[in-house]
């Protein structure tokens, strides 16, 4: 389960919709815990893939430090990334599993012709085989919670 | 020939949770290598199975870039730090 409310989901869509037709990038910040696990900042990135920028995204070493330090500086970790899939569903795909690493929370948002829409969250699992859905649901509010990856 | 190895947040839960270990080590290979040796889940996140690092994982020496070093041949001596830093990729 992650937790992420609505404020922060809109700024994701937001984002989406801004650097459509290409995709979107950023860090989730926030705490991973007992009480689970929950958004609570991002950091909106530059997709550094300037050769095709449609349908991969990349986030350089350094862009990542700068998330580190920005969570540290608000007591936060960095929890994980959310990028958008243009023209495309909200599911991970073969090339983000290869690259994916563990424990960090995938979110993906669908964009459909500049419009927002679908929004999943995603796991890779220990052996690096697949992605398993994370539920989402909104700060406080478990009715929002979908069981299949979690939609907002 | 203590050397430090700081591993990122991701990693931590294959190496009992760890920040940071320190091995005695001749070379970064080295080093990478009894990181995991020790912690053998570590490894299929850091190398292709045909045993290159993975293009997503950096590994820097004391801030340096090992791609811009002898990358894992590079010399390493007692007090280094040895840092793992993810990249992060994707797409449809």
């Amino acid at each position: 389960m992650l937790q992420l409310d609505h404020e922060l989901a809109a700024k994701i869509r937001a984002h989406g919709a801004e650097d459509y037709p290409h995709e979107c990038c950023g860090a989730l910040l926030g705490t991973d815990g007992a009480a689970g696990r929950a958004v609570r900042d991002l950091v909106p990135l530059t997709n550094r893939r300037d050769d095709s920028p449609r349908n991969r995204f990349s986030i350089t070493a350094e862009d990542v430090r700068t998330a580190e330090r920005a969570a540290a500086e608000l007591g936060l970790d960095l929890i994980g990334w959310y990028h958008s899939h243009p023209d495309h569903p909200a599911r991970p795909s073969e090339f983000d599993r290869e690259h994916a690493w563990p424990w960090y929370s995938y979110i993906i948002v669908a964009v459909a012709a500049a419009v927002p829409g679908e929004m999943t969250s995603w796991r890779l699992t220990d052996d690096r085989e697949r992605f398993e859905p994370e539920p989402l649901s909104s700060a406080g509010a478990a009715q929002h919670t979908s069981s299949v990856g979690g939609k907002l | 020939m203590a050397v430090k190895v700081i591993l990122p947040t991701p990693l931590r839960p294959f190496a009992e949770h760890k920040a940071s270990v320190e091995f005695d080590a001749a070379t970064v290979g080295d080093a990478l290598n009894r990181l995991t040796e020790t912690f053998g889940e570590l490894k299929k996140h850091l190398y292709t199975p045909d045993g290159h690092i993975r293009s997503f994982v950096n590994v820097y020496l004391n801030d340096e870039d090992i791609r811009f070093l002898k990358q894992e041949q590079t010399p390493t001596k007692s007090g280094d730090t040895i840092t793992i830093v993810p990249s992060i990729a994707g797409g449809v």
